[in-house]
């Protein structure tokens, strides 16, 4: 068994290569663009505000799988095409950004107003506010969810499948079908819960990093 | 003086709060501006704070127009001069509003130094300095939820003094606290002043305003009822609204 799961490994490593490179790449740009996401859903503005409450509801509305097969087989149709790994990518960081924006959102609505008043008074820009007094406060209330959407995160990676990428689960799928056998899939759910772990106590310090403060 | 109010309007929606409020502060002064709630104190404070925008009136904070009356409406204080009167305002709030994510040192020198560009060494020795005054010593790397309410308030003190004020408001300075720590807010209200800073403190605390103020204004229904000095004010006091409260 052990001399199996070894000899399984190549076409495992090349699989887990595409899923966290998916993983890592959407984490790094839809929470920056989930902050903006959310500054846009609480801007005074009202075009600005209605174009992202459309957004929001649409990612957040059809389901994931969805979205990938529309960006890449969809899109061509009126003209615009990408390459694979860049439309799962396109949809994983719209997707995404949507959750961590309405994350955000919930994490900046619970700052006290009082906040914003003695940030003001003592000279504070609102850049600055938001960058100095509130954004800090909100990554600490936000972290919980933050990490479980993270979690979410590295088994979605599973979908690119749909575009013909080959990731972790769909190696595994292939090694079962080939081999009659159901162990390359458990070796697959063993690698997934060996990354969840990992994050948890990644994130366990993180937010370990956030509680010298109430 | 060192702040001067004139003719200061301002509604809610359709709901007037102020109506032609006018008054001054002294350097050195404490003003204690009382009445019941929701007589308009507390947007005077915000007024002056630049936290709400009057609709009319004038506010002049140590020769500098924070807004002025041109005989339609207010006119604001452009952006660099508005940051000028800002730190000749100290605010401390009714529940002082420090920020949570930073020790005492951090909240007293984080504006000085980011915003009003005082070289670091200088902040923290002025931060030093204002942590002695006020017994917080041992608090510097302490954080607010660490500490209690009468030394959240000091740091919150320390925090307005920090850009040396002319103007310090306190928003209910003793709504917060413990009856013993009455005393102690109040000779530390007594030492800003004698700095010649201008204490501008609203409050329906009648006993803490007789036993700091130097002059009292009563406000009813966004006007005031009655300004004159502590003596008289509660020597004589005729106005009925008057009467009524200080009966409550």
């Amino acid at each position: 068994m052990i001399s199996y799961f070894y000899r399984l490994m190549p076409a495992m490593i090349s699989g887990l290569n595409t899923t966290l490179k998916v993983f890592s790449l959407t984490l790094i740009l839809s929470i920056p663009l989930g902050v903006l996401v959310s500054l846009g859903r609480l801007s005074k503005i009202k075009p600005l505000n209605s174009a992202v409450q459309l957004y929001i509801w649409v990612m957040r509305g059809t389901p994931l799988l969805l979205q990938i097969v529309f960006i890449f087989f969809g899109l061509p149709i009126v003209g615009i095409t990408f390459d694979r790994f860049t439309a799962v990518m396109i949809a994983f960081v719209l997707n995404y950004a949507a959750y961590f924006g309405e994350i955000f959102r919930g994490g900046i609505e619970s700052i006290d107003k009082g906040q914003y008043d003695a940030a003001k008074v003592l000279g504070f820009t609102p850049f600055n506010t938001f960058i100095r007094i509130i954004l800090p406060q909100v990554i600490k209330i936000v972290m919980p969810s933050i990490a479980n959407e993270v979690i979410t995160l590295i088994k979605d990676t599973a979908l690119v499948y749909v575009v013909g990428l080959g990731e972790l689960l769909r190696a595994g799928k292939i090694a079962s079908n080939r081999d009659a056998s159901l162990m390359p899939l458990v070796l697959v759910g063993i690698i997934y819960l060996a990354l969840t772990a990992l994050l948890e106590a990644i994130f366990k310090k993180f937010e370990g990093r956030f509680s010298y403060y109430h | 003086m060192v702040l001067r109010v004139e003719n200061l309007y301002k509604s809610f929606k359709d709901n007037p709060v102020l109506k032609n409020v006018s008054f001054q502060l002294q350097a050195g002064e404490i003003l204690a501006i009382i009445g019941p709630s929701g007589a308009g104190k507390t947007t005077i404070l915000r007024c002056v704070n630049n936290l709400t925008n009057c609709d009319r009136g004038t506010i002049e904070v140590d020769g500098m127009y924070l807004c002025r009356d041109d005989g339609s409406r207010s006119i604001y204080a452009k952006q660099d001069e508005m940051l000028q009167i800002r730190k000749k305002l100290g605010l401390v709030f009714q529940n002082f509003n420090l920020f949570p994510h930073m020790s005492v040192m951090q909240n007293i020198v984080e504006a000085p130094i980011n915003v009003f560009g005082t070289p670091r060494e200088d902040a923290f020795k002025k931060a030093n300095e204002l942590l002695k005054m006020l017994g917080l010593t041992d608090k510097a790397d302490s954080y607010p939820f660490e500490l209690s309410g009468g030394q959240k308030q000091r740091v919150a003190i320390a925090r307005a003094c920090a850009l040396n004020p002319k103007v310090m408001c306190l928003d209910e300075p003793t709504s917060a606290l413990d009856p013993e720590l009455r005393e102690g807010i109040a000779l530390t209200i007594e030492d800003l002043a004698k700095e010649g800073i201008g204490i501008l403190l609203i409050t329906h605390d009648m006993a803490f305003a007789k036993r700091v103020a130097h002059r009292v204004i009563f406000i009813d229904d966004g006007k005031i009822i009655e300004g004159s000095s502590k003596e008289e004010f509660f020597g004589n006091i005729e106005d009925n609204r008057i009467r009524k409260f200080m009966a409550l």
